[in-house]
């Protein structure tokens, strides 16, 4: 957790220029609007979440029939597939290991 | 149920399983705003679900679509409103309306990924091939529901149904997010407004 999301943040100018940060932000925007609608707090909160924000067993109303909407509207609005092997406690710990999947997930779909 | 002996009466068929706790307040909110604009609405228990004395276990999608045409006729409903995969009963030649329709493939994967993922949290693994399989052979225990092999076959591969003659409401005209999402059940009188006044504007035309 370290060095990465210091790393995405510096690059996010850069990658503006290349054209690449849309589809990033596209995939924080929609992962964001999901939490929003799952979690049911107001844009502005889900606004401050940051890499380190705890998800999966920081949140009491994520418990794992949340998750599993969670996972399968992330499917719907991502188009992706998420597998089994796919779900680890990393992945769901904080919100920038979700959105690290995501961003994963999206680019090899 | 709200019954005035009133022209305009609407079947309203509920989501399913762990959605239709997430949507209990928002339907029933609908139906109080219905009923003061002159419509009489009624939601019935499907059978093995709530007060129901039938097992769960037993049901099929086939007879719950009958239940839902049978509680309709008995109701003289003129109109029908759905909520998600509750538009899999909708009796096609009612008119009304699906709202957020979809079928039943996304509902029953999401209830095999919970029972995946409270599995693992137990240190066991059970894979969602694994229960899929077991939930088309055997039936299977998903959240607490206890569905037997050939609702969970009909339900897990079931498409988002045609409209017929209803109208679909999708959630963006609704506004907000969908509360079937929620991880915690919740109201919303606004979503509850918004799906009113489109129902009540439509019986009252039709």
């Amino acid at each position: 957790m370290t060095g990465e999301p210091v790393t995405d943040s510096n690059e996010d100018t850069a990658d503006k220029a290349s054209g690449l940060a849309p589809s990033r932000q596209v995939i924080d925007d929609k992962l964001r609007g999901i939490l929003c609608d799952v979690l049911g707090l107001d844009a502005d909160h889900v606004e401050t979440f940051d890499a380190d924000t705890g998800l999966f067993g920081h949140l009491p109303e994520l418990d794992s029939m949340a998750v599993a909407g969670l996972l399968t509207e992330m499917e719907d609005r991502l188009e992706i597939i998420i597998e089994d092997d796919d779900v680890d406690g990393e992945m769901l710990e904080t919100y920038g290991g979700l959105l690290a999947f995501a961003e994963a997930k999206t680019v090899a779909g | 149920m709200f019954n005035q002996m009133r022209e305009k009466r609407l079947l309203v068929l509920p989501a399913l399983f762990d959605e239709a706790n997430k949507l209990r307040r928002l339907t029933v909110e609908i139906m109080r705003r219905l009923d003061m604009s002159g419509v009489d609405s009624f939601l019935p228990d499907l059978p093995g679900c709530n007060d129901s004395l039938q097992p769960l276990h037993t049901q099929t999608l086939a007879n719950w679509q009958h239940a839902a045409a049978e509680a309709g006729k008995l109701f003289d409903a003129t109109h029908v409103l759905s909520f998600r995969s509750g538009a899999l009963l909708a009796p096609s030649d009612v008119p009304g309306w699906q709202y957020a329709p979809h079928g039943g493939k996304s509902l029953i994967r999401s209830m095999m990924r919970a029972r995946s993922i409270a599995a693992r949290e137990a240190g066991r693994e059970e894979t969602l091939a694994g229960i899929e399989a077991s939930g088309r052979q055997d039936g299977i225990n998903l959240a607490g529901w206890r569905i037997g092999p050939e609702l969970f076959a009909a339900l897990a591969d079931a498409d988002k149904p045609g409209t017929g003659a209803q109208t679909e409401i999708a959630q963006a005209e609704v506004g907000g997010g969908g509360l079937w999402l929620r991880a915690e059940p919740d109201e919303d009188h606004e979503q509850a407004d918004a799906i009113a006044a489109i129902v009540a504007v439509g019986v009252a035309v039709s």
